[in-house]
């Protein structure tokens, strides 16, 4: 097997659901080629950073103006130049981000061919050419596993990143990167207007090691950030909301953790004041140390929590503060 | 003076059935798929979509001709369109597959939608898809970057605003992105899908629910359109997901720090 990971990048370094997407597709036992898009003020910084990155055998790269967003409509064309004819690669892999999960199922259907999403292990045999996925259905509440036949010359997928560990960067290596001619698209039916990114000095929800979440027992939205703050700033931990909490407007969208928001599944996930609401508990139940703190005995967060606390979180958060400086 | 006559729009709605979103599932013993013999409705996401677009006829009045919604899907599906319906669709197409088929792919169900969207073309163009983001039963969330990719249309993903500029044939959209949010603008004809926080579905009233009764679904089958929706994918099976063995409990905090503690968890600062 050849396979085409779709390296994503912000700023010159590589996003770290793609560095997981390496892991994933060095798994399926052949070769790993990453292919950086982008303009020219990103491409070179990112070509530095995936020589370094193990388990890559080859870099392909490619450079336009047109590629500054990564629009789909764009990216596509040049996806389908690489994949179409008699082309070396038998998968295409990414992480399940928004972006390229908006990208490769486009483009997977311009060339004919299924697409697999939001995998969480796999499993290639090459004397068949099939690979056979597990992935989530039903937000987590079942496994389904799936074979993408031999009949299926490309295949397509996309990774949880928290499914796998993202790919080791060392000094010292050096593998090839190769430029190819951009694939422009005439008169564009779509254009990047902005892109507004919440800022935060905490740790990325989706790649925190630990995350202490609130739920609709905060309040508003002073007493969300006066409660949780100091102790995520504490132990060092992301900022996460359940649905109720976002909805109610206490936290911003991109801290939901859920079904329809983050999947996460750091060391430690704090869950206060959040019942455990069937879609949370799909976002956020493959956490190695879940602690949870709810007035409700009976709240369903327990069912799954370590560590519960019946209590009311008021307390408890400035107790645990104080007791955890010591 | 009116201005040079704007091309009136038509709104496709593709619409799934699916398990209610409040039903714990359950994995049938022979591990091939869940217990479906469970409450039904429509995919939330969809619903999102279906409102969506009688919002948009409601800000934009007459620039909106039609709404029409599809769906894939057995007998019972039906009740999926005429919910649709009562939320101020116009009418529906139903293309029905027998209730012991296995559930269509995302390509399958792209490729029937594509047929649709050319079918219509012999009435009217449509203008815009408007889909869920993904349905919550297999959760794939394909279907509308691959129509968009079918169609080579513009598409615009996780949509959490949407404004329609009919003048210039413009989509509007805000999108949902990790970290933050992207604003996009797109030509018509244009696939859109819908994400959560994109509107709040209404409750069909009961004259409404009664006047949908009375509008017009057509059936077809996939053959009719040409598509096959048998899936390339071979599902072996489906099991349950690993049990987590929650519910330990501590009386008080000192307990729960000592518990932190135990896993290595202590503060990274004081």
């Amino acid at each position: 097997p050849h396979a085409l990971v779709f390296l994503e990048h912000r700023g010159g370094s590589l996003d770290s659901g793609s560095l997981s997407a390496v892991t994933a597709a060095s798994q399926l036992g052949g070769q790993v080629t990453g292919l950086i898009v982008g303009n020219e003020s990103e491409v070179p910084a990112a070509i530095e950073a995936a020589k370094k990155v193990k388990g890559l055998n080859a870099i392909v790269h490619c450079t336009s103006p047109q590629y500054t967003a990564s629009l789909p409509e764009t990216v596509s064309p040049l996806f389908e130049k690489i994949l179409s004819g008699s082309t070396q690669y038998s998968h295409v892999v990414s992480a399940h981000s928004s972006s390229a999960r908006s990208i490769l199922p486009r483009v997977a259907a311009r060339l004919d061919v299924p697409a697999v999403s939001d995998i969480t292990s796999l499993e290639h045999d090459a004397s068949a050419s099939t690979t056979t996925f597990t992935r989530p259905i039903y937000a987590g509440n079942a496994i389904a596993t799936v074979r993408s036949p031999s009949s299926v010359p490309i295949k397509f997928f996309t990774i949880r990143s928290t499914a796998f560990s993202a790919a080791l960067c060392e000094e010292g290596t050096s593998v090839e990167a190769t430029s190819i001619d951009p694939t422009e698209v005439a008169d564009p039916p779509s254009e990047h207007v902005k892109t507004s990114l919440t800022k935060s000095d905490r740790p990325e929800l989706g790649v925190a090691t630990r995350v202490v979440s609130g739920g609709r027992a905060l309040k508003n939205a002073e007493t969300f950030e006066s409660t949780l703050y100091p102790l995520a700033d504490l132990l060092g931990a992301a900022v996460g909301a359940s649905r109720a909490a976002v909805d109610a407007g206490y936290a911003d969208n991109s801290l939901q953790v859920g079904q329809t928001g983050k999947i996460v599944a750091p060391e430690l996930y704090m869950a206060l004041g959040i019942s455990g609401a069937i879609q949370h508990l799909a976002g956020m139940k493959d956490s190695k140390l879940i602690v949870a703190v709810n007035k409700d005995p009976d709240a369903p967060i327990f069912q799954v929590a370590d560590v519960g606390l019946v209590g009311d979180l008021y307390q408890v958060v400035p107790e645990m503060i104080e007791k955890l400086k010591q | 003076m009116r201005p040079s006559a704007v091309r009136l729009l038509n709104i496709l709605v593709p619409v799934k059935r699916a398990v209610d979103y409040a039903v714990k599932i359950r994995v049938n013993p022979q591990q091939t798929g869940i217990d479906l013999n469970v409450k039904h409705s429509m995919n939330p996401f969809d619903e999102i979509a279906v409102e969506e677009a009688v919002r948009l006829r409601e800000r934009m009045k007459d620039a909106v001709k039609s709404i029409k919604v599809v769906t894939i899907g057995p007998a019972k599906s039906a009740e999926t369109l005429r919910t649709a319906l009562a939320m101020g669709a116009d009418g529906g197409i139903h293309v029905e597959i027998p209730e012991s088929a296995p559930a269509p792919e995302p390509l399958g169900v792209a490729k029937t939608l594509r047929a649709i969207v050319e079918r219509e073309k012999e009435k009217a163009n449509v203008d815009i898809v408007i889909l869920g983001k993904q349905a919550i039963d297999d959760d794939m969330g394909q279907t509308g970057q691959m129509l968009a990719g079918l169609l080579n249309w513009p598409q615009a993903t996780y949509a959490s605003k949407v404004v329609i500029d009919e003048a210039n044939r413009v989509a509007h959209v805000t999108r949902e992105i990790d970290g933050g949010a992207e604003e996009v603008k797109c030509k018509l004809p244009v696939i859109i899908t819908t994400d959560l926080r994109l509107n709040e579905p209404r409750y069909a009233s009961l004259p409404n629910i009664m006047k949908a009764k009375k509008k017009p679904i057509e059936k077809l089958s996939p053959s009719d359109l040409g598509v096959d929706l048998t899936p390339i994918l071979e599902t072996l099976k489906v099991t349950e997901p690993p049990k987590r063995v929650g519910g330990g409990k501590v009386e008080n905090v000192d307990e729960l720090i000592t518990k932190l503690k135990e896993a290595g968890i202590e503060a990274v600062k004081s």
